[in-house]
């Protein structure tokens, strides 16, 4: 067990192309911590260059302390969960897993109770006799971990280990993955590209885009103080509406009308030196079907006023699209994230739509007018060109 | 309707079943009919018969009993199995890069060692006569194996690389991360991994130096290494007047059983070798 730490660690392909740029970041012992961002972010990348399969250009990484940039993977002592788990197709279930115990030339007894212990763990006993192409994507996945866990290497590296399974083993393996981590207290480094998972699993979260980290912090102070659009677009779901807005004389003018803005936002904004044009982004789970909230509140909120355009009903809660006037908001980030989201998610891409959580209790219906509700504090306020945060409270 | 359907597929079952069978007859009458004369003592041998009337093993003493034979014999096993050898590892080499690496000129590569698989052999016959004579390599061992491994390796990077391609490039990450050298990820994981390719492709290779009757018959001169098809056309009967298409049977039915045997045992991994180079190739 280790900690790491990447010190300005670059990547750059022979033909000028930079995959990852400039990564800080210092992973403590027996810390979970997930890189997310969409694809060709450089996670992978970076996952790798920790792992030792691919170089590092410029930078230093240390694991335990030591500098390890010229080491081949097999002296870093470290192991790795790949997407496709890189099962030995041709060696079975125990020989898998013995297979790094094997190469590390440790006694045969000790493999045997190691590699039953790690069977135990994971659930795998009556299987160790299998091939790989005999076990379910589940079976596969944990032998998958076994191997890495066999061994007690000082950090385990996970390259999107859970996007191969079905939905519902996914959230299954989701905790069985965070109970393992867990119980080890190995030091583990995540890569994915499900918002989801990043947000479950980790301890710290680590945003990038482009080869760059965007934001590090707990999966919480990512969701309530995102750094810039990007992250508070890639953070949570459905994604934080964007809408356009003008700033005048502590008003803000929004297609969904006016807000007064708060004191505390107030002096945000002076502090940033906020340009006069933003861009709002409120989240759907921030607003709520007026006739459900008290009077008090009421008072102190904004009530915005249109007619539903689709309502979906999850039981749990129930969830209003509204098509407000105007363009929609318009930034580089943005069209990035709407472009990784594909046409699935058009709360980020469609014009000028804003979605909204509300009660299951609410009486809203298609296609009639409903008033919902929401708190001006909790509207977070972006720069344009720059994306920055203007409301950013962080640090 | 369900009747007619069947009598339908049973009329054509029959109609394939007639098709295949004339096809089979075709081509295995020849063989058995090789086989049918090398049985056959020297009298009956033109009696037409297609079972021999009076069984003899008299042929296959006489070709075992010369050394025109068991040498040309030794030539071919130890030729074949040389040229397969060294054409199987270089293959493998080449077509491990090719699958794996990305390097300039990869494509000119492959384009190129397929253009030898498809140059005309007999028009390369001279200028190699000529060049193996300036160069000693006229009637030695390596004089055959040398082209032979010209032939065979297109044919071997093909099949090879085709295989290596399905070999997920994430086990030898694996393995690394697992803490084997290169060496050990090569040997313990992609190894035994390709071996059914490698396999085929030998199989395929050695069939081809077996067979090769061109090659062997010009550039060769003597015993020392001319193989068994060239030696065949050398076959003299005891006396000048004798005809020797006894003993030509006999040694073709010798050399052809291994063949045989070779294909009926790994039938199914060379028909796999071949349609995965064709599919995946």
């Amino acid at each position: 067990m280790a900690d790491i730490v990447l010190d300005k660690v670059t990547k750059r392909y022979p033909d000028g192309a930079v995959a990852v740029r400039d990564v800080d970041l210092e992973i403590a012992d027996g810390e979970f911590v997930i890189l997310v961002g969409p694809s060709g972010c450089g996670k992978s990348t970076t996952l790798n260059m920790i792992a030792g399969l691919e170089d590092i250009t410029s930078g230093e990484l240390r694991i335990g302390g030591q500098r390890v940039n010229e080491r081949a993977p097999k002296d870093r002592d470290i192991a790795m969960v790949f997407q496709s788990y890189a099962l030995y197709p041709h060696l079975t279930v125990r020989e898998n897993m013995a297979f790094p115990l094997r190469l590390a030339k440790v006694d045969k007894e000790t493999v045997r109770r190691k590699v039953e212990e790690a069977a135990r763990v994971l659930d795998l006993t009556q299987h160790l006799d299998r091939r790989p192409a005999n076990l379910s994507g589940g079976q596969r996945q944990r032998v998958a971990m076994g191997r890495a866990i066999v061994r007690n290497p000082k950090a385990f590296l996970m390259d999107e280990p859970l996007s191969n399974l079905d939905a519902k083993l996914r959230v299954q393996m989701r905790t069985e993955v965070s109970r393992l981590q867990r119980k080890l207290g190995t030091t583990t480094v995540y890569v994915t590209h499900d918002q989801t998972e990043a947000m479950t699993l980790g301890d710290r979260v680590v945003v990038m885009r482009a080869g760059v980290v965007q934001q590090v912090g707990s999966p919480q102070f990512l969701y309530d103080h995102p750094a810039n659009l990007f992250v508070a677009g890639f953070i949570g779901s459905p994604a934080m509406n964007f809408l356009p807005a003008t700033l005048e004389e502590g008003v803000l003018r929004s297609p969904l009308g006016d807000i007064t803005v708060t004191d505390r936002v107030r002096r945000l904004l002076t502090d940033a030196g906020a340009p006069r044009e933003v861009i709002m982004g409120v989240r759907p789970e921030h607003f709520e079907d007026a006739a459900l909230v008290d009077e008090q509140s009421l008072a102190r909120g904004v009530v915005y006023r249109g007619q539903v355009d689709v309502l979906e009903s999850m039981g749990s809660d129930k969830y209003a699209y509204f098509s407000v006037e105007g363009e929609r908001a318009r930034s580089a980030e943005l069209e990035e994230l709407a472009a990784d989201a594909g046409v699935a998610d058009l709360s980020s891409s469609g014009v000028g739509t804003v979605v909204t959580r509300l009660s299951a209790a609410s009486a809203a219906r298609e296609g009639e007018r409903v008033e919902v509700f929401f708190d001006p504090d909790k509207v977070q306020l972006f720069d344009p060109n720059s994306g920055r945060n203007l409301t950013y409270a962080g640090d | 309707m369900a009747l007619t359907g069947g009598a339908d597929t049973t009329a054509r079952k029959a109609k394939w079943w007639f098709v295949n069978a004339v096809v089979v007859v075709y081509a295995l009458v020849p063989v058995l009919w090789i086989a049918s004369l090398s049985f056959k003592t020297k009298e009956t041998i033109n009696d037409g018969n297609f079972v021999p009337r009076e069984w003899t093993l008299e042929n296959y003493r006489a070709i075992f009993g010369t050394s025109e034979f068991v040498r040309a014999l030794v030539n071919s096993i130890g030729i074949a199995l040389i040229a397969t050898a060294i054409a199987v590892v270089l293959g493998t080499m080449a077509a491990y890069a090719i699958a794996r690496l990305d390097f300039p000129g990869k494509r000119a590569l492959v384009g190129v060692s397929l253009l030898i698989a498809m140059f005309p052999q007999v028009s390369l016959v001279s200028p190699l006569f000529e060049m193996e004579r300036g160069l000693g390599l006229f009637d030695t061992w390596p004089g055959l194996i040398l082209p032979y491994i010209t032939f065979a390796l297109p044919l071997a990077i093909y099949t090879l690389s085709a295989f290596f391609r399905e070999i997920p490039w994430e086990l030898e990450k694996a393995a690394k991360m697992d803490g084997a050298t290169p060496a050990q990820a090569f040997l313990k994981v992609i190894a035994p991994l390709a071996a059914p390719g490698v396999f085929t492709t030998a199989i395929l290779v050695f069939i081809f130096c077996w067979n090769d009757f061109l090659f062997a018959i010009s550039l060769t001169s003597t015993e020392r290494s001319r193989t068994v098809p060239a030696a065949l056309s050398f076959f003299t009967g005891s006396s000048q007047f004798e005809d020797p298409t006894g003993t030509i049977c006999a040694a073709a039915v010798v050399i052809t059983v291994p063949i045989i045997l070779f294909v009926l045992f790994f039938q199914r991994r060379i028909v796999a070798g071949l349609t995965s180079g064709a599919v995946k190739g």
